[in-house]
């Protein structure tokens, strides 16, 4: 590669330079073979590994078939909304389990993404400058806490409390309208269905709430400062400016965190109540999901068939995150281009 | 009420339920870091450290997991960053075009977010299963797939920041493309895939799920790895579901441990990542 | 620079001869200084911006020229470590006072910016969102007040059968002049611009530099410019600014052809800055 060719790359822009570098990998007159020997190593042992995360992904799915295939070829597709599981009848099915995950991620949604919007609407546009940081700060080191911390916590010092004061608050109020009373009614137990989407809640405001900060703060000042000389108050700049151009952000956060609370396992474990029977619609009653029935049944699975049914149970949670991600990822890339398209 | 009026009102009410939120989320972290050291100091004792996991009602510590969890996770971030940061340098160096790179990228993202009980149950399924029982090794591949796909991301996102003139540069001086990317971009990088490194570690310190099926837990010593091994998190979710207050007091105290731990490598590559940052 | 002399005094006989004594006040600056943290950024400035004409801002960068020009809508109360003391006078009332209510001040005195900004919704929506916060106009009115920025704006022929599309899909000039429309839909007094053809390429310029001419009709400009044939050409009276003084401020053509101060004859022929 001789120096003419590389020199009008060097100008500026990284397109431009990206392919420089592109053209000399195979560059045909670099100094030997032995030269050429330890690129092409380095580039096919750096493309080996890269191989192998695609590998790992086709071996977690085709792992799980294969493991869940009895339960599979014995239930087919009903498994899906047989609400009865019962291992000593060998009879098994997955919609209590899938309610609660479904359930529970919801909930935890409706509460988190508010707050985390508040949160980030604070950190960016409210809080004294002396406060942003620690402030930031600690809402990032809230996501760092591993959830078998929330699950314990949940537990041990939350529920009980959930169950005497708030359970009997929601009862009374939200309780005595109609339809949607029927959601909270019943016992206050602690544990349960609601409990567990608060616990997660808890677990996920800071991940989306970091990442809606974020790209709150990568909006250009001039955007912003354009929407206050018209006259707008904070809160029109951020609804009707901010939001707008941080929308593919904004959802990506929400998506993580729904991926989070989908696929969480100890906080939920802990809290939910661990019960293959619901009859009811009260988000009082305790329940279980996927994550919470493989962690408690599947060591003492006994027959073949119960460790199946559990193994296809995890298939299922593996590819409701694999549509909520690929879902959100198009989602995101729709939206990118509907901009950049028009710019 | 006249338009303005309204605004300003609906203005104020949104900041203030704003700065309400705050307070939320605020509140839950004290809290929960107020009960973790409330419950977790008390379960402190030398005992913790010199002694192995009790049976019901008897006298014990934690030596036994706190051994075990540090065999696993030592060993899943050896296997796994060497391995995630050279797929992570083919996504940066080589992968920005072409399908490989591409799928190789959504793939990771995948496995960023899966579950990680299905990483354990993948496991279970390809090595306990085989090996006809649980065991540390398990364990540590467990972990180490869920280093990886951080370390991958981490790295790519890093070595992307490093500025195309400093390889020119480099490819200037007539270096061969592996050279430059492991004498000058990698090490341009290396903070931040530290930072990576460190903030992997902190996530599967705390893991549970994928344990469960693969390192199970074990009430006594042992550092072989073709054992069941105990771990804190397995022992600290079976002792804080179980009803035995002494359980329960030992759980607190590995919470405890797990979160100061958790938390100190967090700060750790906050701290490393700004001074780099800064030289 | 002769040419761009030239270009003055022709537009000196267009809008007549300009005598401040007849002129009527906008703006007043008295005694006035800001502040960056403990930076004393602008010292001690008395101006008058005259109704329905342009007053242009010229002088080296970083001379304090856009920071004066954002106090005029108290922009710079976003940055809590920025401060203004003294008097900034507009109908007899002191606009750093606390009691001025920043949303009037704003919807009387308008701003555009270095780039273009459009809000990240259709080029409809952008112009209706400022007019909707002052006023509530049913559909058909909307309608008429966004074609009649828009014509102000000299967009609305480009425009007129796209109004649903994103504003980003405009290009860089036209991005500018709808936010130059979306400034006059709120129907300001004033509308400040901020080196509002920093970004555009010679013949957006151009024609922006004709919509200045043809809005002074209807509003007072104050400009900030970095080109000082452009403050030549569009500008009514011309402001030198250098580090935080204001150093010779009058009828443009007095400024470029016979400046009484050294330093802004050495600014202005290009001997320094």
């Amino acid at each position: 590669m001789d120096a003419t060719a590389v020199s009008p790359a060097f100008s500026v822009t990284s397109d431009s330079a990206d392919k420089t570098r592109k053209q000399q990998t195979p560059g045909p007159n670099a100094a030997g073979k032995s030269n050429r020997f330890g690129d092409t190593l380095f580039f096919n042992l750096t493309r080996a590994f890269a191989v192998l995360t695609l590998v790992t992904l086709a071996g977690i799915i085709i792992s799980l078939f294969v493991s869940a295939w009895p339960s599979i070829e014995k239930f087919g597709l009903s498994y899906l909304w047989t609400a009865e599981w019962n291992p000593p009848m060998d009879r098994f099915g997955a919609l209590i389990p899938i309610y609660g995950t479904i359930v529970t991620s919801l909930i935890a949604l409706i509460i988190a993404v508010p707050v985390s919007f508040g949160i980030a609407l604070f950190l960016t546009e409210l809080s004294p400058l002396w406060l942003r940081r620690p402030l930031g700060t600690a809402i990032e080191l809230l996501a760092a806490i591993p959830s078998i911390v929330y699950g314990m916590w949940g537990l041990l010092v939350f529920a009980p409390l959930f169950g005497e004061y708030v359970q009997p608050f929601l009862a009374a109020t939200l309780g005595k309208i109609p339809v949607i009373g029927n959601l909270f009614s019943g016992p206050s137990l602690g544990i349960g269905i609601l409990c567990a989407g608060v616990i997660l809640a808890i677990m996920i405001i800071p991940f989306i709430a970091a990442v809606m900060r974020d790209v709150f703060e990568v909006t250009p000042s001039l955007l912003k400062e354009s929407a206050f000389g018209l006259g707008a108050t904070t809160w029109e700049v951020v609804w009707g400016v901010v939001l707008p151009y941080t929308k593919v952000g904004v959802v990506g956060g929400i998506m993580l965190g729904l991926g989070r609370a989908l696929g969480e396992t100890m906080a939920v474990t802990f809290v939910i109540g661990n019960t293959n029977f619901l009859n009811n619609a009260s988000l009082f009653s305790p329940g279980n999901s996927i994550t919470s029935a493989l962690a408690n049944e599947f060591q003492e699975a006994s027959t073949g068939l119960h460790s199946a049914a559990l193994i296809e149970l995890g298939l299922i949670l593996f590819l409701i995150t694999f549509i909520v991600l690929s879902a959100s990822k198009l989602l995101l890339v729709k939206l990118s281009r509907h901009e950049g398209a028009k710019t | 009420m006249n338009l303005r009026a309204r605004r300003k009102l609906i203005n104020s009410t949104a900041l203030m339920l704003s700065m309400t939120a705050m307070a939320f989320g605020l509140f839950w972290l004290l809290w929960i870091l107020f009960e973790v050291l409330r419950l977790g100091v008390g379960g402190l004792s030398p005992d913790l450290f010199t002694k192995m996991t009790p049976p019901p009602g008897g006298d014990g510590g934690l030596l036994n997991a706190i051994a075990g969890s540090l065999v696993m996770v030592g060993l899943a971030t050896f296997v796994g960053t060497p391995i995630g940061i050279l797929a992570g340098i083919y996504l940066a160096e080589y992968g920005q075009r072409g399908w490989l790179g591409a799928v190789t990228r959504f793939i990771n993202d995948i496995l960023l977010s899966a579950p990680s009980i299905v990483i354990g149950l993948f496991v279970y399924a390809i090595l306990v299963i085989q090996m006809k029982g649980f065991s540390g090794i398990a364990g540590v591949v467990a972990l180490a797939l869920l280093v990886i796909p951080v370390v991958v991301r981490t790295t790519e996102n890093m070595l992307l920041l490093v500025p195309n003139s400093l390889r020119e540069a480099a490819f200037a001086l007539g270096a061969q493309k592996w050279k430059v990317i492991c004498l000058v971009t990698a090490r341009a990088a290396r903070a931040g895939i530290v930072t990576g490194v460190l903030l992997a570690v902190a996530r599967i310190a705390g893991e549970t799920a994928p344990l469960l099926f693969t390192a199970l837990s074990n009430q006594f010593w042992t550092i072989n790895l073709l054992e069941p091994m105990a771990n804190l998190p397995v022992t600290i979710f079976k002792f804080a579901m179980s009803p035995f207050v002494d359980w329960q007091r030992l759980a607190w105290a590995g919470v405890f441990l797990i979160t100061m731990g958790v938390l100190a490598l967090n700060i750790i590559a906050r701290v490393l990542f700004k001074e780099e940052i800064k030289r | 620079m002769s040419f761009a002399v030239a270009r003055g005094r022709e537009q000196s006989t267009i809008s007549g001869n300009l005598d401040p004594a007849l002129e009527h006040c906008q703006i007043s600056a008295r005694n006035f200084n800001f502040y960056y943290g403990k930076f004393h950024a602008l010292k001690d400035i008395n101006l008058d911006i005259y109704k329905n004409r342009v007053t242009a801002f010229i002088g080296p960068s970083g001379c304090g020229k856009s920071t004066l020009l954002r106090t005029f809508n108290r922009m710079y109360q976003l940055y809590p470590e920025q401060r203004a003391e003294g008097q900034l006078l507009m109908d007899g009332r002191n606009v750093l006072d606390r009691d001025i209510d920043l949303i009037d001040l704003r919807a009387r005195v308008g701003m555009v910016f270095q780039k273009p900004t459009p809000f990240p919704m259709s080029i409809f929506e952008n112009i209706a969102f400022g007019v909707s916060m002052h006023e509530k106009l049913p559909r058909g009115l909307m309608q008429e007040r966004v074609e009649w920025a828009l014509r102000k704006g000299a967009l609305w022929d480009e425009v007129k059968d796209k109004l649903n599309q994103s504003g980003m899909s405009l290009s860089g000039g036209q991005q500018q002049r709808l936010c130059i429309a979306r400034c006059i839909a709120v129907k300001p007094d004033v509308i400040l611009l901020d080196e509002p053809t920093s970004a555009l390429d010679p013949i957006s310029t151009a024609r922006i530099e004709e919509l200045i001419t043809e809005l002074k009709k209807d509003f007072t400009i104050a400009i900030v410019t970095h080109n000082m044939q452009q403050a030549a050409r569009v500008s009514d009276y011309t402001a030198y600014m250098y580090l935080g003084e204001l150093i010779e401020v009058g009828p443009t053509d007095g400024i470029f052809i016979k400046p009484k101060n050294k330093a802004t004859e050495d600014y202005i022929t290009g001997r320094f800055g």
